[in-house]
C-alpha cells in the first residue's frame, strides 16, 4: 500500500475546503476561540486590565483611616473607566487574612491600613500603612507612588507637621499570575479537545451512512493517510486558536505569554491525540448515537476538569485526582508549564505522557476504524 | 478469461439470507444487468464483487482477482457508483474530480468527465446543492476517473428524469464501445433491454433466469397471445368450438397461440361466433410480463437456473 504524501495533501485540501465551507466549520475555527476568550476574559478579568487593582483593607476604625483612603481614591480611581491605565482602589473586609486574599486574586498590590491609624495620628504618634507589592512590576511601583505621595500629604497636613506616617513595604507572597495568564492554555486546550473530538465523531457516522468510507476505499487514499490529513488540518485550525487568543488575551486582557517551541510542541499532539481519540470512539461505536453519546461521555469531563476555565490547583484535591487521568490535563498543564512559568523540565513530563498516549490511540483509530464491512 | 466470476456465492446477515448461492459470469466487454426487486440481493451481490463487502461462502473474481483480500489493487483497475451515491457536501464536481484524480495519480481532466456525463453546466456547484440527478452523474464521472476496465453500476439511474436518463444510457453505450465491461442494476426494465447483452433476474438471493432479454422472453414467457374483447358466450364458442386453451372474465379474453395456424383458427372462430368483439390485439410475453411472473408474489418460480 505505502505512504503517499501527495495524496495526504489531496485529501487535506479537499478537507480543509469543505471546513471552511461548512458554516459550523468557520464558526468553530475563526470565531468561536475569539468569543470564549474574550466571554471567560471579560467575566473573570473584571472588564479591565487586572494589574491595576490596588486591595486595600482599613482597619483603622476612626476617621483619618477614612480620610486616607478617600485621598487615595480622589488620587487615582480609574474603577469606572474602561482604561487599563489607571489604579482601580478594591476595599477588602477588615476581618479576611489580607495575603491570602490577594494571592487568592493573584493580586500583589494591596495596602494596610493599621488598626490605631487614627488614635496614632491624633495624638502625634508615629504609623506606618503597609504597602503590598512586587518589586518587578511596573504596576506596583506605580501603587507605591500614590501611596507616597498621599502619605506625603497627611503628614505636611497632620498635627505636628513632622513625618508622622511612614510607609512598610512588603513583597506581595502571591506571585504575578493572573486568571488570565491561565485562561489562554486553558482554552487553548479547550479549543484542540472540542473541535476534533465533535468533528471526528461527526465525521465516522455521517460518512459510514452516506457510504463516504466506502467511496473512499474504492480509491487508493490509505485509512493512515486519511486520519493523517484529519490530524494536520486540525493542528493547522488549534495553531489558528491559539494565535487568536492569545491576541485577544495579550492586547485586550494584558495576559503573559512566553513564546516557545514548546507551545508548538503542545499544539501538534493536543489535536493529534484527539482527532485520534474522536475517530476511535466513532470507530467502536456501532450507531451513531451510541457514538454521540460515547464522545460525549469522554469530552465533557475534560471540558471543565482539566484545567481549561480554572486552574486546576484551584479546584477540590478529589478533583485534582480526576484532572490526572484526564488527557487534555497534560497538555493545558504543559501548556501552563511553558506558557507561563517558562518550566519545560515539568512540560517534559507532560509531553511524554500526551505523545504516549497519542502514539496508542492513533495506533487503535487505524485498527479498528474500518471502511468496508464484512 | 471472463471479467467477473461468481459461484455459489452466499451472504447472511443475521437471520436473512441476501445472497443464496448465485453463480454466474460476465464476459470482458459485456454489459450485464442484474435485475429483482428490492431486498432481492443485488447491491450486496456488486459490493461483494466490489471488494466492499465479505462473502460467506462461494467464489468471486473480478479481473482474476479476490475482490475482499486483493481489494487494494482490484480498486485501481474498477469503477464504481454505489446505490444512492454520495459525497461530501462542500465540494465542487470540478474539485472532486480533481481529488480522485489525485488520489490515483492521474492527470485527469475535469472538463473533459463533466462534458461526458453532461454535468459541465453545474461544474462549480456545492455537491450539497446538486439535484439528485446531477449528483449521480458525478457519481458517473467519478467512477470513470481511473479509466477503470470493469464500471460497476448500482441504480444509476434512479431519480433521473427521462433526458439524464438518456444522457447515461449514452455513456454506458460508450464504454462497452471501448471494450469495458459493465455491471448494472436497475428498476427499469427498459433499461435493462436497452442496455444490456445479458440480463439476470434475481429473487431471494437466487438468480431465477437468466440470458439475453430475447432468450428470457421465449423461455419463461407464454408466447403470443390474443386479447379481444367479448363476453362469456364468446369464450364459450371459442371453447366448445376449437381446440385453442383460451381464458377469459371481465369482458376480456385472452388465447393462447402456439403457432400462425392457432391466430388463423382463432381469428375465424370469432367471426363465426356471431358474438359482439372488438379490441382485437395479438402480443407477446415483454422481459416485464416475465419479470412480473417471475418475482411475482403469485405463481413465483422459486427453484435457481443453472
Ligand atoms: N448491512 C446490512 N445489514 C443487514 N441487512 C442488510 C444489510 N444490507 C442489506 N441487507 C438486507 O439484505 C437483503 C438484500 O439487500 P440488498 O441491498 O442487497 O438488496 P437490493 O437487491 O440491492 O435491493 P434494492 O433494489 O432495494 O436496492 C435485504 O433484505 C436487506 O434488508
Ligand atoms: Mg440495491
Amino acid at each position: 500500500m505505502g505512504f503517499s504524501l501527495s495524496r495526504m495533501v489531496s485529501d487535506l485540501k479537499i478537507y480543509g475546503k469543505s471546513s471552511l465551507r461548512s458554516r459550523e466549520g468557520f464558526f468553530f475555527t475563526l470565531v468561536f476561540p475569539i468569543i470564549l476568550i474574550l466571554l471567560f476574559g471579560a467575566i473573570f478579568s473584571g472588564g479591565g486590565a487586572s494589574q491595576s487593582t490596588v486591595y486595600v483593607q482599613n482597619h483603622d476604625t476612626g476617621p483619618v483611616g477614612a480620610t486616607f483612603i478617600s485621598a487615595l481614591n480622589s488620587t487615582s480611581n480609574y474603577c469606572s473607566t474602561s482604561s487599563g491605565a489607571g489604579l482601580c482602589m478594591r476595599p477588602v473586609p477588615a476581618d479576611l487574612n489580607f495575603s491570602q486574599y490577594l494571592s487568592s486574586k493573584s493580586a500583589s498590590d494591596g495596602i494596610i491600613i493599621p488598626a490605631n491609624f487614627s488614635l496614632a495620628f491624633e495624638s502625634g504618634q508615629k504609623v506606618n500603612v503597609t504597602v503590598f507589592g512586587n518589586p518587578s512590576s511596573t504596576a506596583s511601583a506605580v501603587v507605591s507612588g500614590i501611596v507616597a505621595e498621599v502619605v506625603n500629604g497627611f503628614n505636611l497636613h497632620g498635627a505636628t507637621g513632622v513625618h508622622q506616617v511612614g510607609i512598610t513595604p512588603r513583597t506581595a507572597v502571591s506571585s504575578n499570575y493572573k486568571y488570565i495568564d491561565f485562561l489562554v492554555p486553558g482554552l487553548v486546550g479547550f479549543a484542540a479537545l472540542t473541535s476534533p473530538m465533535f468533528a471526528m465523531v461527526n465525521i465516522s457516522s455521517t460518512y459510514r451512512r452516506d457510504k463516504v468510507f466506502k467511496l473512499l476505499s474504492l480509491t487508493p487514499l490509505t485509512k493512515t493517510e486519511w486520519l493523517l490529513s484529519k490530524i494536520i488540518w486540525y493542528v493547522g485550525t488549534t495553531a489558528v486558536s491559539f494565535m487568536l487568543m492569545a491576541a485577544v488575551g495579550v492586547y485586550a486582557f494584558g495576559a503573559h505569554i512566553a513564546l516557545n517551541w514548546g507551545i508548538g510542541i503542545f499544539l501538534v499532539l493536543g489535536p493529534f491525540f484527539f482527532v485520534s481519540l474522536g475517530m476511535l470512539v466513532g470507530s467502536v461505536s456501532n450507531t451513531p448515537e451510541a457514538a454521540s453519546v460515547v464522545g460525549n461521555l469522554v469530552t465533557f469531563p475534560m471540558m471543565f476538569l482539566s484545567g481549561t476555565f480554572f486552574p486546576v490547583s484551584s479546584m477540590p484535591k478529589y478533583l485534582q485526582g480526576i484532572a490526572h487521568v484526564l488527557p487534555l490535563y497534560y497538555m493545558i498543564d504543559g501548556l501552563n508549564e511553558v506558557m507561563i512559568y517558562g518550566n519545560f523540565g515539568a512540560a517534559y513530563f507532560d509531553m511524554a505522557v500526551l505523545l504516549g498516549i497519542s502514539v496508542v490511540v492513533f495506533a487503535l483509530a487505524v485498527r479498528f476504524f474500518r471502511w468496508r464491512e464484512d | 478469461m471472463p471479467a467477473i466470476e461468481v459461484s455459489g456465492l452466499k451472504k447472511k446477515y443475521g437471520d436473512i439470507q441476501a445472497v443464496d448461492g448465485t453463480s454466474f459470469s460476465v464476459d470482458e466487454g459485456e454489459v450485464f444487468s442484474l435485475l429483482g426487486p428490492n431486498g432481492a440481493g443485488k447491491t450486496t451481490t456488486i459490493e461483494i464483487l466490489e471488494g466492499l463487502r465479505n462473502k460467506d461462502s462461494g467464489t468471486a473474481k473480478v479481473l482474476g482477482l479476490d475482490p475482499w483480500e486483493s481489494g487494494y489493487e482490484l480498486h485501481k483497475r474498477i469503477g464504481v457508483i454505489p446505490q444512492g451515491f454520495k459525497f461530501l457536501d462542500y465540494p465542487t464536481p470540478r474539485e472532486a474530480l480533481s481529488y480522485y484524480g489525485a488520489l490515483f495519480g492521474r492527470k485527469v481532466d475535469p472538463d473533459e468527465l463533466l462534458r461526458r456525463v453532461i454535468l459541465d453546466d453545474a461544474s462549480n456547484v456545492w455537491f450539497q446543492n446538486l439535484s439528485g440527478g446531477q449528483k449521480q452523474k458525478l457519481g458517473m464521472a467519478l467512477s470513470l476517473v481511473n479509466d477503470p476496465q470493469v464500471v460497476f453500476l448500482d441504480e444509476p439511474t434512479t431519480g433521473l428524469d427521462p433526458q439524464a436518463r438518456r444522457a447515461v444510457w449514452e455513456v454506458v453505450r460508450k464504454l462497452k464501445d471501448e471494450g469495458r465491461t459493465v455491471m448494472l442494476t436497475t428498476h427499469y426494465l427498459e433499461e435493462a433491454e436497452e442496455l444490456a447483452d445479458r440480463v439476470a433476474i434475481m429473487k431471494h438471493g437466487k438468480i431465477v433466469a437468466m440470458g439475453t432479454t430475447a432468450e428470457i422472453e421465449s423461455k419463461f414467457g407464454s408466447g403470443q397471445r390474443m386479447v379481444v374483447k367479448g363476453g362469456d358466450d364468446l369464450l364459450k364458442y371459442l371453447r366448445e368450438s376449437t381446440r385453442l386453451h383460451a381464458e377469459g372474465g371481465a369482458g376480456s379474453i385472452t388465447i393462447f397461440l402456439r403457432d400462425k395456424s392457432d391466430a388463423m383458427v382463432a381469428l375465424g372462430a370469432i367471426e363465426e361466433s356471431g358474438a359482439a368483439w372488438e379490441d382485437l390485439t395479438v402480443r407477446r410475453d415483454s422481459l416485464e410480463d416475465v419479470f412480473l411472473k417471475l418475482v411475482g408474489e403469485g405463481g413465483s418460480i422459486e427453484k435457481g437456473v443453472e
